[in-house]
């Protein structure tokens, strides 16, 4: 680890200002990605600024009807309260499916936003990585890519985003609100993140200067019929080859309103609205499913050992629709995100 | 003959000044300790190397392992992924503060009943986990047991042993064990 100063920040204000005037300070909240990342060298900043002490802890009502997540509530807190476990249950099960325990305890809404890929490359600095180092190469193209993405790559980045969280927030069209030198703003969830193009050093569209104070789930209700089905190499504690976040609306038979977005497959949590568009209307029978899959992975591409995840990923939002509609899955269920 | 040896005499570089330090006063099983740390001295590393509590293990030093698990404030972490600076004013609990010689933890003496280790470098932070796993009262089957412990790993295979000792505590019928 590089030597750095520690200060805790006083406010939202003063954070973002002090942001604004240093670009090598960085943010720390739970800690649990940056200082794994500054232990590897990949991160190193001369100077971190401790966000623990900021009052954005709550989770509490928004002005619309919705729910409202504080950016400094931990993972775990926010995946067990009853709010979220009753209308959101969604977020419940994409949250308990990410990480352990120890590391939910510790790990905070707004930083899940911000963590960065688990590509081998990008944590290996031996190794070339236009994402670490812009205008290196990359690695994992023409490499070991069996983790890597399929949609939205681009010839510098097949890098995927983590996150489980993300992916039911996609679903759900949180908003992201942001605090910056120009004041306060929204972010759709689906504009926060972005994909690689020809600049994957950027994981997200904010400026330097902004700060996540909170995430806001809109007034829709999803906790009858949803699906996060995540795909890996072991049952619990590994991050998703392929996972789905699958949310319906049925009146009898017929799909109302549907959601789908997939991890570990992209650069940037994958909504696919087009294949949204397929499914309303329709009825909630396996065909549709089919129709809805076959046009998610329709622009996938493989890059050798990781093009398993295009038939990988249609079976799965086969199955995850199928959960939903038959609405067999159920918040604090600690194991149906996962079981076979 | 006098030799050089500083690195200027050297030719050399000089050595970066010594880290910054400052105080950080950490409540540790019940106790106010007060250190004089660099900021990038981990929970981990404060406990084993400034306070000579080596019950807490440094398995992966990366949170992937769970052996430097310990309670803050009641819930349990990783210790190798938080600084020691962000925890000042924190309520610190390691296995050194669960239970005495004479007088163990519950969970300290379930995993002894059933053989619930081998090597023993995992099971402070398999104890301080399970500790966790009884506070936060979401696990009730055994099913649910080992996927709210799938955090600590345990490279001799103990699990099942480690699955039952944490059960017959959860089970049991006297609430007194769960304290």
């Amino acid at each position: 680890m590089n030597s750095f100063t520690y200060t805790r920040a006083s406010g939202v204000e003063a954070a973002v200002r002090e942001k604004a005037a240093d670009n090598a300070v960085k943010f720390i909240a739970g800690g649990t990605n940056i200082l794994d990342l500054m232990k590897e060298n990949v991160e190193r900043p001369s100077r971190l600024l401790d966000l623990n002490h900021l009052p954005l802890k709550a989770i509490e009502a928004a002005p619309d009807g919705g729910l409202r997540l504080g950016a400094l509530a931990t993972n775990a807190d926010t995946a067990w309260h009853p709010e979220v476990q009753k209308r959101y249950p969604l977020l419940n099960q994409a949250i308990l499916a990410g990480a352990s325990p120890q590391l939910r305890n510790m790990a905070t809404n707004g930083g899940n936003l911000f963590q960065r890929t688990r590509c081998y490359y990008f944590y290996d600095t031996a190794t070339p990585c236009n994402k670490r180092e812009p205008g290196s190469g990359c690695s994992a193209i023409g490499g070991y890519n069996r983790i890597h993405a399929i949609l939205g790559t681009s010839e510098q980045c097949i890098a995927t985003h983590p996150s489980d969280m993300c992916v039911a927030l996609a679903a759900l069209k949180a908003t992201v609100r942001v605090s910056g030198q120009n004041g306060e703003r929204t972010v759709k969830f689906e504009n926060f993140h972005r994909l690689p193009g020809d600049a994957p050093e950027f994981d997200h569209t904010l400026a330097p200067d902004e700060l996540v104070t909170a995430i806001d789930l809109p007034n829709e209700d999803f906790s009858q019929h949803f699906s996060y089905l995540k795909l890996r190499d072991r049952q619990s504690y590994a991050f998703a080859l392929v996972s789905v976040a699958a949310a319906l609306q049925l009146d009898g038979n017929t799909i109302k309103e549907a959601r789908l977005a997939l991890g570990g497959v992209a650069h940037k949590p994958w909504r696919d609205q087009q294949a949204e568009e397929l499914l309303k209307g329709q009825p909630a029978t396996e065909d549709t499913f089919r129709k809805a899959a076959a046009a998610v992975v329709s622009s996938a591409r493989g890059y050798g050992h990781n093009t398993f995840k295009i038939e990988l990923a249609k079976r799965a939002i086969v199955r995850a629709l199928k959960q939903a509609a038959e609405g067999t899955q159920h918040a604090s269920d600690i194991f149906t995100n996962s079981n076979p | 003959m006098n030799t050089p040896t500083t690195q200027a005499a050297l030719g050399q570089a000089a050595i970066a000044p010594p880290p910054p330090t400052s105080t950080v006063t950490l409540k540790i099983n019940g106790v106010e300790r007060h250190l004089q740390l660099a900021p990038w001295t981990s929970l981990l590393d404060a406990l084993r190397e400034y306070l000579d509590l080596t019950g807490t293990k440094k398995g992966c030093d990366h949170g992937q392992c769970g052996a430097c698990t310990v309670l803050v404030d009641g819930k349990r972490i990783n210790s190798c992924l938080t600084l020691a600076v962000m925890q000042e004013g924190a309520d610190i609990t390691t296995v050194e503060g669960l239970g005495t010689e004479d007088n163990l933890h519950p969970l300290q003496q379930a995993f002894v009943d059933h053989d619930a280790f081998q090597c023993g470098y995992c099971t402070p932070g398999q104890i301080c986990s399970a500790v966790g796993l009884l506070t936060e009262g979401k696990a009730k089957t055994t099913a649910e047991i080992r996927e709210m412990m799938s955090g600590n790993l345990c490279r001799c295979g103990a699990y099942t042993n480690i699955v039952s000792a944490i059960e017959e505590v959860l089970h049991s019928k006297n609430s007194e064990l769960r304290r």
